[in-house]
């Protein structure tokens, strides 16, 4: 059976990450609103603009329902801004957070756009490197002791795992390799 | 590790789906903008509308500026070079802006040639009117394609054509056998190989948004409806009345253009929307769309 594996679909790369998780033998639904939330196994926090995204989840009231059921058990899986969004904190400025993973997070901590890269990439558990791209990304500056680093680039931590709670600073929903998709797929089922 | 490759580039562009990017002219409009929710703001000197009225040279805004908008925001910053202005490309990408706009708004400094934007390292969004002007931009190493619509009108009849041009041509590509694609690379005066993948995937290889004309939540979410990605809006929010409130308005209408109640809610109170130009009150000389080609 495809688990239903939601997408929180308010801004940002919500189609890539639709294709993905078909790929990786899901069902993706697009997630805008609290009965979305309902019947789902996992889900993903796509790229985009984390003040953007937050603002609208707190305005249409779906900022506590979604933060609820991820604490509650529900698989989730940020990726550069869904991974900031799901974070405790930020190095800097204020914004929603959900708080649902243990890690503090530096925005745009490799630099501006200019700065943005690929690279083949390291990741626990995979047995070749991953095509990682990396986009105004974050890293984790700061990471909890039940928090497992997956991947890092020059020891900043860029992929991290605390139980059923996954994040990535770049975007496997970019390139057509689904393995860490597949991943989480597996996280939900 | 790479840098500016094609897949960053279009990957940054990616990222400001279903967002709406505003056009400012101070730190303290970016600030606004960024409030309301904005994916992006775009630096210029002067918004369309005062260029239309003020007439002159409209060129690449002061460094200053740009930097102090920078400064003022973590969402992405872009500014606007003339049409062909290589030179005012490289000092925006000097200064690190994060999306150069090679613009119909400011007055071209190339009649006969756009920008290479394959140089840069910094990913460029250009206008179009329909498929072939799209393709060519995209040809020349554009990572974003947003409709030219008629800026500074407050109208978006213009817009709404040159989508439905693009969405009407996209379509048509998809009904042709491969070996007609050829001539219709030739009647598009676009590059046959972006022909044949637009015929194959159904859609631009990069992300479109809407751009000319945009003053309220209601034709934001038109644009989307018609199958854009995302929103730009230039004077429709600073030449408002009440600039925070229709920004806010114009970013929810924008992720929720499919829940009529939802656009309906945001557009309640929200005061006087820029006054708007009828098409046909505009000499042909003061159509901006026709820059290019």
């Amino acid at each position: 059976m495809r688990p239903p594996v939601g997408v929180l679909a308010l801004q940002g790369d919500v189609r890539e990450h639709v294709a993905a998780l078909t790929a990786a033998g899901a069902d993706p639904r697009p997630v805008r609103s609290v009965a979305d939330l309902s019947g789902l196994a996992g889900i993903v926090l796509p790229g985009g603009e984390s003040t953007t995204i937050g603002k609208l989840l707190v305005r249409f009231d779906l900022f506590e329902p979604l933060r609820d059921a991820i604490a509650g058990g529900l698989a989730a899986y940020g990726t550069c801004a869904g991974m900031i969004l799901l974070a405790v904190g930020v190095t800097e400025g204020d914004q929603p957070l959900l708080g649902v993973l243990d890690v503090v997070v530096r925005r745009n901590a490799f630099g501006r756009q200019n700065e943005s890269f690929e690279i083949d990439l390291d990741v626990a558990g995979l047995d070749s490197p991953f095509h990682a791209v990396f986009i105004r990304a974050p890293w984790v500056a700061k990471a909890g002791r039940e928090v497992e680093v997956m991947a890092a680039v020059d020891d900043h931590p860029v992929m991290v795992r605390q139980g059923h709670v996954l994040a990535s600073a770049f975007h496997p929903e970019l390139t057509d390799d689904s393995r860490l998709h597949r991943l989480f797929v597996e996280m939900t089922r | 590790m790479e840098r500016g490759t094609t897949r960053v580039k279009r990957g940054l562009a990616d990222m400001l789906k279903g967002g709406v990017i505003m056009d400012v002219v101070t730190a303290d409009q970016a600030r606004i903008a960024e409030e309301a929710g904005a994916v992006a703001v775009m630096a210029l000197e002067r918004v369309p509308a005062d260029i239309r009225r003020q007439g002159g040279v409209a060129r690449m805004a002061d460094p200053t500026k740009i930097e102090e908008i920078k400064d003022a925001v973590t969402i992405p910053v872009m500014a606007k070079v003339r049409i062909g202005h290589f030179l005012e490309a490289q000092v925006l990408q000097a200064l690190g802006v994060d999306f150069i706009d090679e613009s119909e708004v400011l007055t071209p400094a190339d009649e006969e040639h756009h920008v290479d934007k394959w140089a840069f390292t910094t990913p460029f969004v250009c206008g179009a009117r329909d498929l072939g002007e799209a393709l060519r931009r995209i040809g020349e190493g554009a990572a974003m394609i947003r409709t030219k619509g008629e800026a500074g009108t407050g109208n978006v009849v213009e817009a709404v054509r040159h989508m439905r041009a693009m969405t009407r041509e996209i379509r048509r590509l998809g009904t042709l056998g491969p070996e007609e694609l050829m001539a219709a690379a030739r009647d598009l005066r676009a590059p046959y190989e972006l022909v044949v993948e637009v015929a194959e995937t159904g859609r631009l290889p990069v992300v479109n948004f809407a751009a000319g004309g945009i003053a309220t939540p209601a034709d934001a979410a038109l644009m989307m409806a018609l199958g854009c990605d995302g929103v730009f809006v230039g004077s429709g929010i600073f030449k408002s009345s009440n600039p925070p409130a229709y920004a806010r308005a114009i970013v929810e209408a924008t992720t929720y253009w499919q829940d009529p109640e939802v656009v309906a809610k945001v557009s309640r109170g929200l005061g006087e929307a820029m006054p708007g130009i009828e098409l046909e009150a505009l000499a042909d000389t003061d159509r901006l769309a026709v820059r290019g080609w």
